[in-house]
């Protein structure tokens, strides 16, 4: 063995403490993660699959399922693009420029985050529901916002905001803008520069942005549910519905909703650990 | 195809010191201008204003006679080489090169034709599959070059294109680059902090100091002739003796050389003197004349071909001479010794002298 290999070894066995805290500490972390993580995520499988394979395809097959899948859908569509535009401008503007209300705009920005999703909702619900502010001009114009799907796309909108413009704005700060000023003196128009060196740039970014904002766009509940005034079959998204149907004990649809999500959410790891994968500098 | 700079001045933050202010210099065609200073000195401030990166809050930029200083900067017609590179990272030496063609429309042969003359020109012929990330440093910067060069720009505006690579890539490139502007006699403004590049390649010095214009001319003007202390202390390395003003002459000490004609009976002066313009020779009893001192040598520092030698004097200055190493061998001195310093020139200013 070469001599600093051995001393590598050695002060690493000196670092890591006696056997028993090491196996303790293993212990805790697979038994936590055993509880937490792996146990749920083979229930939601069983439960769904408890009462066979045709009640599963019927539980997802039936009439309000596929209008709550559509209805997620329609959401994460609209939501996810509007994000991804206003995500990328937002932190252009603010890793670029230096202007009056650049740390207002990025608190802004970050408001979603911290606040609750069902004040999120509610401030949907006092702004346009019946009692609220433009509620009398909506409902004169005979424009339905809150218990309706605009007010679920708006509630999805809302809750997203953050997360393509938080995963771009570090990386376009990280980069610098001397490409761009070499692009410009070339002749490059300030539109051509954005499409043919900053996106080229930040494209990792904003891929791992837009699958987040996804993820939390198809998963949303608190704020949706505020908005949705569950009328099954057309306010419902994916994770109302199956919550509609755990209410009501069909715990194998509930559950067989679920399932679906829950693919969801492996599907985004997987594409999210090939977007960071891909996105480290060879 | 000169640069003219007329005023310019270039305040970033409202109520802070200016980065530029009020300079104007003239750049003259086909030469190789240098804008020297040290860090902080506003040279690439001035370079972006110049490139249309930066707008200045007064004062005109003229490119080859033609108002500028609203053009927008994709139309000025400039190659610009950043420090950084600043090479897209996303495509080839090829694309890189070829991307201000493309913006241009040049139709495709042509376009084709003029990147492979250009990597031709900068000796990377065989790279152009590469990306800039597979590349040196010296690479690089010979693409940043070639990625300017090829939208045959009016002026080149060079922003410390070598400051970030080791001396010997940072000569070779000096050398190519001095090479390359004979062939072209592009017009080109230098960015630099390094004196020696900038009085080896350009024909004409601007000094900067702290936003402004300290001088402007040739190398030899600036080397011999230095207006102010501040290029005076900035260029050549030299030393710094005090002083009165006695009959007629600056004295320091026991040495004495011409004042200034302005210089009055008593004022203060200081004068600077450069390492190779002090002569060394043995000490010897008497014979003393008034442009030599006897100095004590405090520490000796040998730099490959020649020696440095710090000398305290009588008057308590201390003075750098460098001694080429055969002389030095032929002095024969260790420190402690005392020899004789002759000093062959000098410029005195007048006044106490501060830095």
């Amino acid at each position: 063995m070469h001599p600093s290999t051995l001393v590598l070894r050695r002060s690493a066995r000196s670092l890591s403490g006696p056997a028993f805290v090491r196996w303790g500490l293993i212990g805790a972390a697979v038994l936590l993660l055993g509880v937490f993580l792996i146990v749920p995520l083979v229930a939601v499988f069983t439960f769904a699959f408890q009462k066979g394979w045709e009640a599963y395809v019927a539980a997802l097959t039936h009439p309000t399922a596929l209008a709550a899948m559509r209805l997620t859908l329609l959401a994460a569509v609209i939501a996810v693009p509007f994000n991804l535009v206003f995500g990328l401008a937002a932190s252009w503007l603010i890793a670029r420029f230096q202007f009056r209300g650049r740390s207002l705009l990025m608190t802004l920005i970050d408001l979603p985050f911290s606040v609750s999703p069902v004040i999120a909702g509610l401030i949907f619900v006092l702004l346009f529901g019946r009692q609220g502010w433009l509620g009398p001009w909506l409902l004169d114009h005979d424009v339905r916002v809150i218990f309706a799907v605009p007010g679920i796309v708006l509630a999805t909108v809302f809750v997203t905001f953050p997360f393509v413009a938080r995963e771009v704005l570090p990386v376009m700060e990280a980069q610098g803008s001397d490409e761009e000023e070499a692009a410009l003196t070339l002749g490059a128009s300030g539109w051509r520069t954005f499409l043919t060196v900053t996106l080229p740039k930040v494209k990792w970014g904003v891929l791992y942005g837009v699958i987040l904002c996804n993820a939390r766009a198809m998963g949303e509940f608190g704020a949706v549910s505020v908005v949705s005034g569950h009328v099954r079959g057309v306010t419902t998204t994916l994770p109302l519905h199956a919550e509609i149907l755990y209410n009501e004990y069909d715990l194998a649809g509930a559950f067989a909703v679920a399932s679906l999500l829950t693919l969801l959410a492996l599907v985004t790891l997987v594409v999210k650990k090939f977007v960071e994968w891909r996105s480290q500098p060879s | 195809m000169s640069i003219v700079v007329e005023q310019l001045a270039r305040r970033f933050n409202r109520g802070g010191s200016p980065a530029v202010s009020r300079v104007s210099f003239h750049a003259p065609g086909g030469a190789i201008t240098s804008l020297l200073g040290p860090s902080g000195a506003g040279k690439s401030t001035l370079l972006r204003l110049i490139a249309g990166l930066e707008i200045p809050d007064e004062g005109r930029v003229l490119i080859d006679g033609v108002d500028s200083t609203q053009m927008p900067v994709q139309q000025r017609g400039v190659g610009v080489v950043f420090q950084s590179y600043a090479l897209f990272k996303h495509l080839t030496v090829r694309q890189n090169v070829a991307f201000g063609l493309e913006v241009r429309r040049v139709p495709k042969a042509e376009r084709e034709a003029r990147v492979e003359e250009m990597l031709r020109m900068v000796q990377l012929e065989h790279l152009g599959g590469r990306y800039p990330g597979q590349l040196s440093g010296g690479q690089r910067q010979r693409v940043a070059f070639a990625r300017a060069l090829a939208i045959r720009p009016r002026v080149l505006l060079l922003d410390e294109p070598f400051g970030a690579l080791d001396t010997r890539v940072r000569e070779e490139l000096r050398e190519w680059l001095h090479a390359l502007h004979e062939r072209t006699r592009l017009t080109t403004l230098l960015v630099t902090h390094d004196q020696q590049e900038a009085l080896e390649i350009s024909q004409h010095v601007v000094v900067l100091s702290e936003g402004r214009v300290a001088q402007a001319g040739s190398p030899a003007d600036i080397y011999d002739r230095p207006a102010s202390p501040f290029v005076a202390s900035f260029i050549g390395g030299a030393s710094v003796l005090r002083g009165h003003v006695q009959a007629g002459r600056a004295a320091m000490g026991a040495l004495s050389v011409t004042a200034p004609a302005a210089a009055r009976e008593g004022e203060p002066v200081h004068a600077f003197v450069r390492p190779h313009d002090i002569k060394l020779a043995k000490a010897v009893a008497g014979a003393a004349s008034a442009s030599t001192a006897t100095g004590r040598v405090e520490r000796l520092k040998p730099v490959g071909g020649y020696v440095k030698v710090f000398l305290r004097l009588p008057s308590g200055d201390e003075v750098t001479v460098e001694v080429p190493r055969s002389e030095f061998d032929a002095l024969g001195v260790a420190e402690g010794d005392s020899v004789r310093a002759d000093v062959r020139s000098a410029t005195v200013f007048v006044g106490d002298y501060s830095i």
